[in-house]
């Protein structure tokens, strides 16, 4: 443990003020303060002890809440991997086949958004902030595994530079910068991104595929209204069904909630009201359908579906863009839960709802804000009156 | 007592070293010193010079704009250093104490027949009207000002705080003619706030005159800024004032005798702090006089008049705030810890997250150090802020409507009703680093420009 801090403390100056690589200070930081927390003291005026939580700690907790649904979801690779080739791979097989597919998703999402997040630290002389440790690994879980390299990369980097960096970093940004990621590979590049075959890994190449594989996500079918060929709750619910890499297990994802929710990471306001929201408006659709149609599908459905619970739990909780305020919480989360059922079955060109959803309601978080701030502020002005 | 009000949010720091209930020392006599620093707002015009005798209670210097307003002596002796920071600004008027005190004595006043005037103008000849606080910005009211009404907490919840009911035992009669006289100074009324843990036994729990409100709850229930919010909050355009109740005793005081007998018990903590207990001291007490009890032994140490909230860092040289009735010495945290954010658990460490394990053991008292633990960045977290401030008033969006200089808005959001301690446990948990009480410092300082 010495002999570290003295290898940093030799290292330091070089990288200082004066020093050869000094431009490179702020990579030097955020690899020391990874390894030693720092020794500040805190001002000589002001609250002299603090709290030992930090913003490195915070963000550990998130990537700890998405290490079930991330380890589910290599073994789904493999698992639906060996339904398409019509193979009988075992347990660790079809998990090793999906660790090695999703590994370099990992990778690229790292290299390029760290790579840029640094280089702006580095531009601006700030300390590299924690926030893309989370979106790092949150972009490749929301994308379909067969994506190309080359466009999570291109998406990695638009989400950090137009999604965040331009509004000043994290802590600025308006949209969960993972989403901006899923959204600009969508529309940019829609031939890649949506369709039945990329759910699968290896289906959109072709080879060695058992012909009865379509490898639709149960949102397509339901699109379509072919609600005969939605898998099973229960199947849902634990996950074995193509669809974005982490996104598929509803039972992995709720135990990553219990962290968050646990730890007082994330609100469990806004996810509970998002479930009430997407229920109660999935009840009323469901009273007024066709039967036959998505509309008529139960509305306990909608939870297991698609992105609903991933972006519930790790998405819409985004505490830098949905609703600050305590009471804003509540009406960002219902809304989204309500919205995702909206845009999921009265259109049909969009079936998955909750990307949008959440995109839409991060925009409306400050005016929801605005008015809860406002009422506080009447509140305030009322009494002033009411007192004279 | 019907006026209970039951505060749920706020945190109490489980930080070691409490002070024992008993005095182990009395400070005669000693070098003592007068900060123009602990008034804000206050251009301090000299009324002495070095090599001067002083009184005790005979003024030291004024305030420029309101030169009524008098700083007097704690003691009588020599004016023996006067101490300029940059630009000359004054920071100390140091005082070599005689061995024996020689008091200033005032005419005494008959406080049944006395005016508010009459009682006004005691109190400012006497030296300790700047006991007085006035809210909104926690300055010196003025003294032709009639406050709404008039607000004393009496106990103290912040961390390792002196003991009202202990220290005050012996001063009660003071207080009482203190109050007495303060019911004449507001057209409303004259506020003492108890803590429902010892509001059945504590001596302060009797003062005729007073209305009573009793508080329940963790940290900052004690602060006289949160019981003011509670109770009737302070709008725009009004006034209410509050004072220390230690400083209620020495008011009461000046009031019965005429003369200005500037001494106090404080507490003396901290995990630094060796066999941490009470002392008596003179006002201003310099530091190297309660050396004994610092614990150098272990590191560098730091020195705090005041609590580890609010208080200020004073080298060991220094000498206590005016208004400071603690003394708390903890460790530098100048040190670095490997791998510290990621350990799983940091037995060493307290947490108000639940990331780290330290809510399982509720009891423990941590040997708590000065380390930032972490680096500084925006604003990330929601949500954390509210649950430390036991008010109505939205803390994140003061604090932005101060950073962005945006005075309307911070009328609207509440800064006439807070100072800086109030909001000192957002800063205390705060995982981005935030220094929340230098924030609103700047929003008073330039709500004061704006108003002048």
């Amino acid at each position: 443990m010495k002999g570290l801090r003295k290898i940093v403390d030799n290292m330091k100056p070089t990288f200082e003020k004066g020093g050869k690589l000094s431009f490179l200070y702020s990579t030097f930081e955020a690899f020391e303060s990874f390894l030693f927390v720092p020794n500040t003291v805190t001002r000589p005026k002001g609250t002299h002890v603090r709290d030992c939580n930090d913003l490195k700690r915070v963000m550990s907790m998130v990537i700890v809440a998405l290490i079930p649904a991330m380890l589910f979801g290599m073994y789904n690779i493999g698992y639906q991997h060996n339904i398409a080739i019509g193979g009988d791979m075992g347990f660790w097989q079809m998990f090793w086949f999906g660790f090695l597919k999703m590994l370099p998703l990992i990778i690229v999402s790292y290299v390029v958004g760290l790579g840029i997040e640094f280089a702006s630290a580095q531009i601006r002389g700030h300390e590299v902030n924690e926030g893309f440790l989370v979106s790092g690994l949150l972009i490749p879980m929301i994308m379909p595994v067969d994506i190309p390299l080359w466009i999570l990369a291109i998406s990695v980097a638009f989400a950090v530079i137009v999604g965040k960096e331009v509004f000043g970093g994290t802590g600025m940004n308006i949209w969960n910068p993972a989403l901006i990621a899923r959204v600009f590979a969508f529309l940019a590049y829609p031939s890649h991104m949506s369709g039945d075959k990329v759910w699968v890994a290896g289906l959109t190449s072709g080879e060695g595929i058992v012909d009865a594989t379509t490898g639709a996500t149960p949102l397509a079918h339901a699109a379509m209204n072919e609600l005969d060929k939605i898998p099973s709750f229960c199947d849902m619910f634990l996950g074995f069904i193509p669809g974005s890499i982490g996104e598929t297990s509803t039972l992995a994802i709720l135990i990553g909630a219990v962290i968050l929710i646990y730890t007082g990471v994330a609100s469990w306001k806004i996810m509970l009201s998002s479930v009430i929201g997407a229920l109660g408006l999935g009840f009323l659709v469901n009273a007024f359908a066709e039967p036959g149609t998505f509309a008529a599908l139960p509305a306990y459905y909608q939870l297991v579906m698609g992105g609903f619970a991933f972006g519930t739990v790790f998405m819409a909780t985004d505490p830098v863009t949905s609703a600050q305020t305590e009471t804003g919480k509540w009406i960002y989360g219902l809304l989204i839960g309500m919205l995702t059922v909206i845009i999921r079955v009265f259109n049909p060109g969009y079936p998955e709802g909750m990307m949008l959803a959440i995109l839409l309601m991060n925009t409306f978080a400050p005016l929801i804000d605005h008015y809860v701030v406002q009422s506080n502020i009447n509140r305030r002005m009322k009494r002033a009156v009411n007192t004279k | 007592m019907s006026n209970h009000i039951r505060l749920s949010k706020g945190l109490n720091i489980p930080i070691a070293g409490n002070a024992e209930a008993r005095i182990s020392k009395t400070v005669f006599s000693d070098i003592i010193a007068v900060k123009p620093t602990d008034f804000r707002n206050t251009t301090p015009k000299l009324l002495v010079r070095e090599g001067d005798r002083v009184l005790a209670g005979a003024p030291v210097f004024a305030d420029k704009y309101r030169p009524e307003i008098l700083f007097v002596s704690p003691c009588s002796g020599t004016v023996q250093a006067i101490v300029r920071g940059d630009k000359r600004k004054l920071l100390e008027v140091r005082i070599k104490a005689d061995e024996k005190n020689e008091y200033l004595q005032h005419e005494k006043i008959n406080l049944e027949k006395a005016g508010r005037d009459e009682i006004v103008d005691a109190i400012v000849k006497g030296g300790l009207w700047p006991a007085f606080k006035q809210r909104p910005y926690g300055i010196i009211p003025n003294t032709t000002d009639v406050p709404r009404d008039i607000f004393i907490s009496a106990f103290n919840s912040a961390p390792l705080a002196a003991d009202l009911s202990f220290t005050m035992k012996d001063e009660i009669g003071n207080i009482k003619t203190a109050i007495k006289a303060f019911r004449k100074l507001t057209k409303g009324k004259v506020y003492i706030s108890l803590s429902a843990e010892d509001a059945a036994s504590t001596p302060l729990r009797n003062i005729e005159g007073a209305e009573y409100y009793i508080f329940s709850g963790p940290h900052p229930a004690g602060n006289v800024g949160v019981q003011i919010n509670n109770i009737s909050p302070v709008n725009k355009g009004e006034t209410v004032w509050t004072m220390d109740m230690h400083l209620v005793a020495t008011v009461g005081k000046l009031l019965a005798t005429g003369t200005c007998d500037m001494t106090k018990t404080i507490a003396i903590t901290g995990p630094r702090a060796i066999n941490p207990s009470y002392v008596k001291v003179p006002f201003g007490v310099s530091v190297k006089s309660v050396e004994e009890f610092i614990d150098k032994s272990k590191g560098h140490v730091r020195i705090i008049s005041g609590d580890i909230l609010s208080g200020e860092k004073i080298s060991e040289d220094g000498f206590l705030g005016f208004y400071n009735n603690q003394i708390t010495i903890l460790e530098e945290g100048d040190k670095y810890e490997m791998f510290g954010w990621m350990k799983i658990v940091r037995p060493k460490k307290f947490s108000i997250s639940r990331s780290y394990f330290s809510w399982l053991t509720p009891k423990k008292k941590y040997d708590m150090d000065t380390n930032l633990n972490g680096g500084p960045r925006a604003f990330v977290m929601s949500g954390l802020y509210e649950k430390v401030v036991p008010m109505d008033i939205l803390p994140v969006y003061l604090l932005k409507a101060i950073l962005a200089g945006d005075i309307d808005k911070m009328e609207q959001l509440g800064i006439y009703e807070v100072i800086e301690e109030d909001f000192a446990l957002c800063e205390y948990i705060c995982p981005s680093k935030v220094e929340v009480q230098s924030i609103i410092s700047r929003g008073i300082d330039a709500m004061i420009k704006e108003m002048a």
